[in-house]
């Protein structure tokens, strides 16, 4: 036994191509699951929205490849339904996405390997969000650490491709929905957020912050217009960071 | 400069470009940049989760509240109790996504078959 398991790893033979294969469509084949199921029906609902929005299919695609994130898709569609200018725009998808940080930061240590080069987690850093880094803080312990990224490539990049064509099959059938399941498809994405929001909640901070936001959105919709979101955020999400510390003191 | 602003087949395309990916994967890759750097646990990202949290859940709010397309003739109390009964079926029976999606689908569409 060598005594430092890390340098074994560096002094083993480099992994085939046959064996990176394998893993990638091992992680493929794991975004047949139910929140990768969830995923697509909270897709079928943003493409409904979209084409409210006067998204056209392709752009709407476009959309889903280039952002990948569904509560930034969402807002910069509330952006443009609002007609909001770039700038305005811009600044509600970055502070809804600064979460992607600390998802990231988490999920980095888990996926490195010994040899994993920098540019490749650059790469695959752009298929996270919410489905796939939930499965993958699941699985990715199952796997060899030399084939991990092998492993995230394939979910992440499959779960991008599926739900590129679950968007533009909504686009083509959507004309052809009766009115009451063209009603009902709102729905989904609303109840994608609700369910995996609470779920992957760590803190009792984050519970309150849920709570506040879904209640001061609504309100400063009235109050402040366009600056709801941003508002609803910044009071919610300060309000329940005060209960944090507060509960923090506490102890 | 709205979408629209700019009468030519790539602007919508340049407008999700900046306003879109410009403005969510930089922070992908500062959280690589942080990589281990960043304790999991630190203060800091508890402000942060929170935010982020509430700005996602006022897109939700509004998104029940003020919805587009055929769901705007749907009344309010409708969609009101269908997500929160769907909520509460996934918070109180066994958290599983797919069982409050499907409990708020039946409670919408029998409140529209009953004519609410």
């Amino acid at each position: 036994m060598p005594p430092n398991p890390d340098l074994s790893e560096i002094d083993a033979p480099q992994p085939s191509f046959a064996d990176r294969r394998r893993w990638f469509l091992i992680g493929a084949s794991e975004s047949v699951s139910v929140p990768g199921l969830v995923l697509c029906t909270a897709h079928v609902g943003f493409a409904g929205l979209a084409q409210e929005a006067g998204v056209s299919m392709g752009l709407a695609v476009f959309m889903v490849l280039a952002i990948w994130a569904l509560p930034a898709m969402v807002v910069l569609l509330g952006a443009i339904l609002s007609g909001a200018g770039l700038l305005a725009a811009a600044f509600a998808v970055a502070l809804s996405s600064v979460r992607l940080t600390p998802m990231v930061v988490a999920l980095v240590p888990e996926m490195r390997g010994p040899r994993t080069s920098r540019l490749a987690m650059y790469l695959l850093a752009h298929f996270v969000a919410v489905t796939s880094w939930v499965i993958a803080m699941e699985n990715l312990r199952r796997v060899p650490r030399e084939f991990r990224t092998s492993y995230y490539f394939g979910l992440g990049s499959i779960l991008v491709v599926v739900n590129m064509v679950v968007v533009a099959a909504v686009y083509a059938v959507a004309p052809a929905l009766p009115p009451a399941v063209a009603a009902g498809l709102f729905l989904l994405t609303p109840m994608y957020f609700l369910t995996s929001l609470w779920g992957s909640a760590r803190e009792t901070a984050t519970y309150v912050a849920m709570l506040l936001g879904l209640m001061l959105g609504p309100i400063l919709h009235f109050v402040a217009p366009g600056f709801d979101l941003l508002g609803a955020g910044l009071l919610g999400g300060g309000l329940a960071y005060a209960v944090h510390l507060m509960q923090v003191r506490r102890t | 400069m709205t979408i629209t602003a700019i009468d030519t087949w790539w602007w919508p395309y340049a407008f999700v470009l900046i306003a879109g990916w410009a403005m969510t994967y930089p922070w992908r890759a500062f959280g690589v940049f942080l990589g281990g750097r960043l304790r999991e646990d630190a203060e800091i990202l508890v402000l942060v989760r929170s935010i982020a949290t509430a700005l996602v859940a006022a897109v939700v709010g509004n998104l029940i509240c003020f919805p587009a397309g055929p769901a705007a003739d749907t009344t309010l109390a409708l969609r009101l109790s269908a997500a929160i009964v769907g909520f509460a079926a996934y918070v109180f029976i066994g958290r599983r996504m797919l069982l409050g999606l499907v409990v708020a689908e039946v409670v919408f569409g029998l409140g529209l078959y009953l004519g609410y």
